[in-house]
């Protein structure tokens, strides 16, 4: 594990990197917002107002009003508690279903190898938003579901790096010896394999973050995400739609708060990737 | 060569198999029978024809049973009733042999994907030559960050600006549909020209994030073919800088590109349902989404299957076309 020394050399580095720099401003503002939305937000997101009904944006209402009123910018400012919430809670589900079939995987090898490969061959042949929507249809819409069937159909690409981490981990020298210690497989698994194929993980957990916020956008927009009166980027976006010929303001701006979440976490990402992984960057 | 396709055609079985198999259960975890439309909503039903409904259904079967005659049905594409109004079968929903060739719903969504890939592969390779030629130039840092933005901007939220801007303020464009209410009285090239206004927008939003993400694999592939000796060599022998490029370098950077392709092919139905819904195409892609909000079973799943069958299929293509062009993929 990290210890004190190492995770300030790491800091450092992080700051120096333009990329990771720029993108850990980004998230750390955007979880700034979520966190203070109460304060942040000028209006209550769910006052609404029928004598301000599609107003363009103006000095009261900075990213204008929709169609029942309500204040624009209040919305995007709570929507963002949602996206970051989907984001990491997704993501952590993910992260550790991949990790664990990964790991199992790599270290076992032979049929159990074969087996679960071919279930996560079976999982990508389907359109990732076609599978989503579908269960998201039979389980009912909610915020938890959203996240809990997100995190479930995006753990194939982190079992597999966790994989390719483990066949050649494996066949090194410290986990013959911690065998000879007499350490079992669940020890060589956790205790001595998995800290050091961390690293990618990582990374792939950050920029899953930036799949997930578009995924979820995607399914409010579809109508299958997020319920009205809950504010989230993807619903108010929805509303833009339906207003395309009036509203414009409603289409523009909570596009533009995904469009810098998701480059933010993928500045961060990739950042992460050269810090980490500099034999990579070479070829980058 | 031979046995390499048919290895990869084997290969392809057991994923077929959890494919199916993962369709069979999202049907058994949607709440309610398929017959409960002709039992729960008819209030002079015996329980005799409902048993017997349900044993020609072979509902009283055990699961497993129940899986292989399901099964047998879909290998020969027969998927069923869809649940809605019409009550036609789903194949003929998917493939409606009563339209012409160029309205039925896997055509409109074969072509427009097929179109964005063209445009993708024609936009993406050269970016990507001319980055990874000049690394940190200042063309090669603009695409950077126009690769960046391209890949971080949602589809729909792309398809949404441009159609404010070039079907609601300018005019220029048609705002949806796949061809113009007039379009039985147009002439022939009237009818073809308004098809393409239609594609134009549709094409467009489904390749920018593909660009993005090809122009960049690109731009790796091809600086990492440019980092071998027989570049060095080629420049040695004196050749020209457009010979190394093209004929050395481009060649072999091409060579993961196949891969990618066939990896793809899933990534392009996704997008089909999200851009055939904004911009209200008669696809694929809407026909699902309406099944979905419609909870029509059947045609979910005919769909279902049917893109993991196509998918399988493109990478089934891709492998071979790799192992075609790269020799060294069919010895290993």
């Amino acid at each position: 594990m990290m210890e004190r020394n190492t995770f300030y050399a790491f800091v450092k580095r992080l700051w120096r990197n333009k990329l990771a720099a720029t993108g850990l401003c980004i998230v750390m503002l955007l979880c700034a917002i979520a966190a203070g939305a109460p304060i942040i937000a000028p209006y209550n997101c769910n006052a609404i107002d029928v004598k301000s009904i599609l107003l363009p944006p103006s000095f009261q209402h900075i990213c204008g009003t929709d169609e029942l009123g309500r204040d624009v910018f209040s919305r995007m400012v709570y929507g963002s508690r949602i996206s970051l919430a989907v984001g990491f809670v997704a993501v952590g589900i993910s992260t550790i279903l991949g990790t664990l079939i990964g790991a199992i995987a790599g270290y076992f090898g032979k049929w159990i190898d074969s087996f679960l490969m071919r279930c996560v061959d079976t999982m990508l042949c389907i359109p990732d938003i076609f599978l989503i929507l579908t269960v998201i249809a039979f389980v009912g819409e909610n915020v938890f579901n959203i996240m809990v069937v997100i995190g479930f159909t995006s753990w194939m690409g982190v079992a597999r790096l966790v994989r390719a981490e483990f066949l050649t981990l494996k066949e090194r020298e410290f986990v013959l010896a911690a065998r000879a210690a007499g350490a079992g497989d669940a020890r060589i698994i956790f205790i001595h394999i998995l800290p050091n194929a961390l690293g990618p993980v990582f990374v792939s957990a950050v920029l899953g973050v930036a799949s997930a916020v578009l995924v979820e956008s995607a399914l409010s927009f579809l109508g299958l995400g997020v319920q009205p009166p809950d504010p989230s980027w993807g619903n108010i976006l929805m509303q833009g739609k339906d207003n395309i010929e009036t509203a414009w303001w409603l289409s523009v701006f909570p596009g533009c708060a995904i469009l810098l979440t998701v480059l933010g976490y993928n500045m961060l990402g990739e950042g992460l990737q050269d810090i980490l992984q500099p034999r990579l960057k070479n070829t980058r | 060569m031979l046995l390499y396709c048919l290895k990869r055609f084997i290969g392809m079985i057991p994923v077929f198999f959890g494919v199916t198999l993962l369709s069979f259960v999202i049907i058994q975890l949607a709440p309610g029978k398929p017959t409960d439309r002709l039992t729960e909503l008819n209030p002079r039903i015996t329980p005799e024809a409902r048993a017997r409904l349900e044993q020609y259904y072979g509902l009283d079967k055990p699961i497993i049973v129940q899986y292989g005659r399901w099964l047998s049905r879909i290998v020969r594409f027969d998927f069923g009733v869809s649940f809605s109004s019409d009550a036609r079968p789903v194949i003929d929903k998917i493939w409606d042999r009563s339209v012409p060739f160029f309205d039925r719903r896997l055509t409109i969504t074969f072509l427009i994907n097929t179109l964005s890939l063209f445009l993708i592969l024609a936009v993406a390779i050269p970016i990507g030559v001319l980055a990874a030629y000049r690394p940190y130039s200042l063309t090669d840092r603009i695409t950077s960050v126009a690769v960046f933005i391209g890949f971080a901007a949602p589809k729909f939220w792309v398809a949404l600006l441009l159609m404010m801007v070039f079907s609601v303020q300018l005019g220029w464009l048609p705002i949806s549909g796949i061809k113009s209410l007039n379009y039985a009285m147009l002439t022939e090239p009237g009818q073809f020209f308004d098809r393409i206004r239609h594609l134009v927008l549709p094409v467009f939003v489904s390749a920018c994030g593909g660009i993005a993400g090809m122009s960049r694999y690109m731009r790796s592939s091809m600086r990492e073919a440019l980092s071998h000796d027989y570049i060095t060599t080629a420049r040695a022998k004196g050749l020209s800088e457009t010979a190394v490029l093209y004929r050395h370098a481009l060649r072999n950077a091409l060579l993961p590109l196949v891969t990618l392709l066939g990896l793809s092919v899933p990534g392009f139905f996704a997008g089909s349902v999200i851009f055939e819904t904004i911009f209200g195409i008669p696809g694929m892609g809407q026909l699902s989404y309406q099944a979905i909000m419609m909870r029509d079973y059947p045609v979910i799943m005919g769909l279902l299957c049917i893109t993991a069958l196509l998918t399988m299929i493109g990478n089934l293509l891709a492998d071979i076309c790799y192992a075609y062009i790269d020799p060294r993929i069919r010895v290993k």
